[in-house]
């Protein structure tokens, strides 16, 4: 039975990663499982100086989800080299750095750090909705988009380079192209969508930021719709995420198009989750007599496949 | 516990965990005490700990609430909550024999009193649950201020009667002690730098009762609530201010020193 898959130069032991944001930079979930058990690791978005993220409270329970306006607090990209990649090193999964700046200058000096200490991959944030410069900005104009990623496509040599993309893109078909043009190796979706909430008796919005990033079981028909759109207006692998909740739904993004797959908000419910999904998907193929992965990527069996 | 039993627990797998309910009874008006049996071998909570609980079984609610460790014997924990939200609500439901899914033990403990100092528990509502297990482990030496809204938010006067050196009660609306608040009753208390202070309780009492220590130089500790998603420090959505920086809640936390934090 084959589980491996390959995104760009990236080969994964399984089509499981994690989304970035919501797995620290590893530490805390090895408490629970052995982090190789996972086709790559997605660390949380790193900036080039040190971000002190947005004032609390940052997060709000929403009906199946959450709302998030962490503003990418990280620790900054010296001492992610320094105290934070040796630690996922030790497993035997790819390591992939999510990167975010407020120009493509800072965009590419990441790149160029982190392709040049070795990262397996890298994934270019252009699709953050808590922070006021840079991020969800580079995605809402295609022409921005594929500025931005042939200057770090030009950065990075040995590194997967991957394109995370805002379901706020006007056009998720083009902005998946603008990327796959410019270079990218793979695109990956979706990022949270943007929300808010409110405390009706205060008259007072809950989070302190106002608004913040959706995420969790209610964005997951979104995103697999998106996946299923992008899947078919590029050739490079997609890379699906969006409420992935247990491997029944990784499977359903898998037949919608997407080669790999993140879980995210459901590493905040279950701390295995990831890694049950692995366990889960590895199960439904034994089951169903599938010996290799790939022959589920795309495999939605549709009445009218043009789309 | 001995260094032995923490070894004979394997690293990964150890705080993830079903957990048999036993009890769940109304103490007060709205206000339960949940106690639960891990149903895995877990690490025994210090006092200022805290487990992440699953308060239902489907998507809806998402995430799990925390709920500090309120009292701890035989490898029962028990937790002590007020119905508020949603959360909450489901929680009240539960019946014994059922199994909800709970991480932790999480966070630190308070640490005990330096030499020398006379500990001083400041805690406001249903934060008491927080401070509770301290008060007993400190054995008949913490004098306690504890106040709230009023006497139906009052929770286990007579256990506190018997565990504290000194209980100082007090109510907003006068049911129940000095019509006043923790504050202002520390400020009487003659609260000075022999002492060494324990704070929980909401926001607004905790940055009066963070002000009154600075002004006259008490050191101590304070335990901080936020919301939070995951508990173990991954999603940084339950921040505080600090000196340094934003600091987790759940990581760092949930006991800060006094002067550690930013209210």
């Amino acid at each position: 039975m084959n589980t491996a898959v390959s995104i760009g130069k990236l080969r994964l032991k399984n089509p499981v990663m994690t989304a970035s944001g919501t797995f620290g930079y590893g530490e805390e979930y090895a408490e629970f499982y052995d982090l190789g058990r996972l086709g790559a690791v997605v660390m949380k978005g790193i900036s080039l100086r040190p971000m002190q993220g947005n004032p609390a409270p940052r997060i709000w329970e929403t009906p199946c989800g959450m709302l998030n306006a962490i503003g990418l607090q990280n620790v900054g990209l010296k001492s992610f080299l320094k105290e934070k990649l040796p630690f996922i090193r030790q497993f035997d999964t790819a390591a992939v750095a999510n990167v975010l700046g407020s120009t493509p200058a800072e965009y590419v000096k990441l790149a160029r750090a982190l392709d040049e200490a070795g990262l397996d991959g890298i994934e270019l944030n252009v699709s953050c909705p808590n922070v006021s410069r840079g991020g969800m900005a580079f995605c809402a104009n295609t022409r921005m988009l594929g500025s931005l990623v042939g200057k770090v496509r030009a950065a990075v040599k040995g590194a997967t380079l991957i394109v995370k993309l805002s379901p706020s893109a006007p056009d998720i078909k083009a902005a998946a192209r603008a990327a796959e043009d410019a270079g990218a190796e793979a695109v990956s979706l979706i990022n949270t969508l943007p929300g808010m909430a409110m405390d009706l008796e205060k008259r007072r919005p809950v989070l302190g930021n106002v608004v913040g990033g959706l995420s969790g079981p209610a964005i997951k028909p979104v995103a697999l719709r998106m996946v299923w759109e992008a899947a078919g207006a590029v050739s490079v692998p997609v890379i699906g995420m969006g409420g992935i909740m247990n491997a029944r739904d990784a499977l359903e993004f898998i037949l919608a198009g997407a080669r790999a797959v993140a879980v995210g908000t459901a590493n905040f419910v279950t701390p295995t989750a990831a890694v049950d999904v692995v366990e889960g998907i590895e199960s439904y193929m034994r089951d169903k007599g599938i010996e290799d992965i790939n022959d589920l990527v795309g495999g939605l069996l549709v009445d009218n496949p043009d789309h | 516990m001995s260094p032995s039993s923490r070894a004979s627990i394997p690293r990964g797998a150890v705080r993830s965990f079903g957990a048999r309910v036993l009890d769940n009874s109304e103490v007060k008006k709205d206000t339960y005490v949940l106690r639960f049996f891990p149903l895995a071998e877990t690490l025994p909570p210090r006092p200022g700990q805290f487990y992440m609980v699953g308060v239902g079984t489907g998507l809806e609610p998402l995430l799990k609430r925390p709920f500090c460790m309120f009292d701890h014997e035989e490898g029962r924990v028990h937790i002590l909550y007020r119905v508020r939200g949603r959360g909450t609500e489901l929680l009240r439901r539960v019946r014994p024999g059922e199994t909800l899914a709970v991480l932790g033990p999480l966070g630190n403990a308070y640490p005990l009193p330096p030499r020398g100092k006379t500990p001083v528990v400041a805690a406001g509502g249903t934060a008491i649950a927080s401070v509770f297990p301290l008060i007993k482990h400190l054995k008949g030496k913490a004098a306690v201020i504890y106040g709230a809204r009023t006497v139906e938010e009052m929770v286990m006067m007579e256990e506190l009667e018997g565990i504290a050196r000194r209980l100082v009660l007090c109510t907003e609306d006068g049911t129940c002690g000095s019509a006043a608040m923790v504050p202002g009753m520390l400020d009487e208390f003659g609260l000075g730098p022999e002492h060494f202070l324990y704070v929980c309780g909401p926001r607004g009492m905790a940055r009066a009762v963070l002000r009154l220590a600075a002004e006259r130089s008490v050191k101590g500790v304070v335990s901080l609530e936020e919301f939070m998603a995951c508990g173990i420090g991954a999603c940084m959505g339950c921040a505080v201010r600090t000196p340094g920086g934003y600091r987790r809640v759940c990581k760092e936390g949930p006991v800060f020193k006094l002067d550690g934090v930013v209210l």
